[in-house]
């Protein structure tokens, strides 16, 4: 049993690493990351928020609903450490 | 367990030294839109002034300042200014966190109510990431037991 799982493991490994020769180039200007979406933030990033840092209009703005929950999730996980740890003297 | 610490050079360089943290957190999350920077950030350098209260006078006097309850008020105050910003927006008549429309209740164009609205939504994560980290850092260091912590 520990050798099947050694095999399947090294398989998907090999699978894996091939399909990695796939992958655009590191920074490729013609890869879909860079063709898609980065041209509008770049481009139109002050025009259209008024914000001379694109980081700060793409987590805030064009990407303001995950921020969002990335709050809410800071604000979970610090409220369930609370629960979890704190002890209130009686 | 935190031992109060009787140090008159610490106690007057970190009651020295606290408001400029707190001012350099401020201004992080203030200029978060044009320099590195926002709300995580700048609420992690306010939650660290506060923890320099803690280790240089001692935790009945940092929470005599920054009460537990104030504490809680604060990590769900932050989300709450968040939310609203994007419900503010769904009232006026746009979708969820489009802030162009804020310009109808701000004197401002669409392009700088983003702008606004964008610092609004920091101020928020800022105030949540601070009081998260506070109430942390008094949880881990005292094993929850914040009353007993000078006891022993």
């Amino acid at each position: 049993m520990k050798s099947l799982a050694f095999i399947v493991t090294v398989i998907t490994g090999v699978l894996l690493i091939y399909a990695t020769a796939d992958f655009p180039d590191w920074g490729d200007p013609s890869s879909p990351a860079s063709l898609h979406v980065s041209p509008r933030y770049i481009e139109k990033t002050v025009e259209e928020t008024g914000v001379p840092n694109m980081v700060t209009s793409v987590l805030a703005d064009y990407r303001g609903y995950d921020t969002l929950f990335e709050t809410t999730v800071i604000f979970t996980a610090g409220i369930t450490a609370v629960m979890l740890i704190r002890r209130p003297r009686k | 367990m935190i031992t109060p610490l009787e140090n008159i050079i610490i106690k007057t360089i970190c009651r020295l030294l606290i408001p400029f943290i707190q001012l350099f957190g401020l201004y992080v999350i203030a200029h978060g839109h044009g320099s590195p920077g926002g709300g995580f950030q700048g609420g992690c350098i306010l939650a660290a002034s506060f923890m320099l209260v803690v280790v240089a006078f001692d935790l009945p006097e940092a929470k005599r300042r920054f009460s537990e309850k104030m504490n809680n008020i604060f990590s769900s105050l932050g989300v709450f200014i968040y939310a609203w910003t994007g419900w503010m927006c769904l009232l006026l008549g746009a979708n969820f966190l489009d802030y162009g429309i804020l310009s109808k209740i701000l004197p401002v164009n669409p392009v700088m109510a983003r702008y606004y609205g964008m610092f609004s939504i920091e101020v928020g994560v800022g105030i949540t990431v601070m009081a998260i980290m506070v109430s942390l850092f008094l949880d881990l260091v005292t094993g929850g037991k914040h009353e007993e912590a000078l006891d022993e």
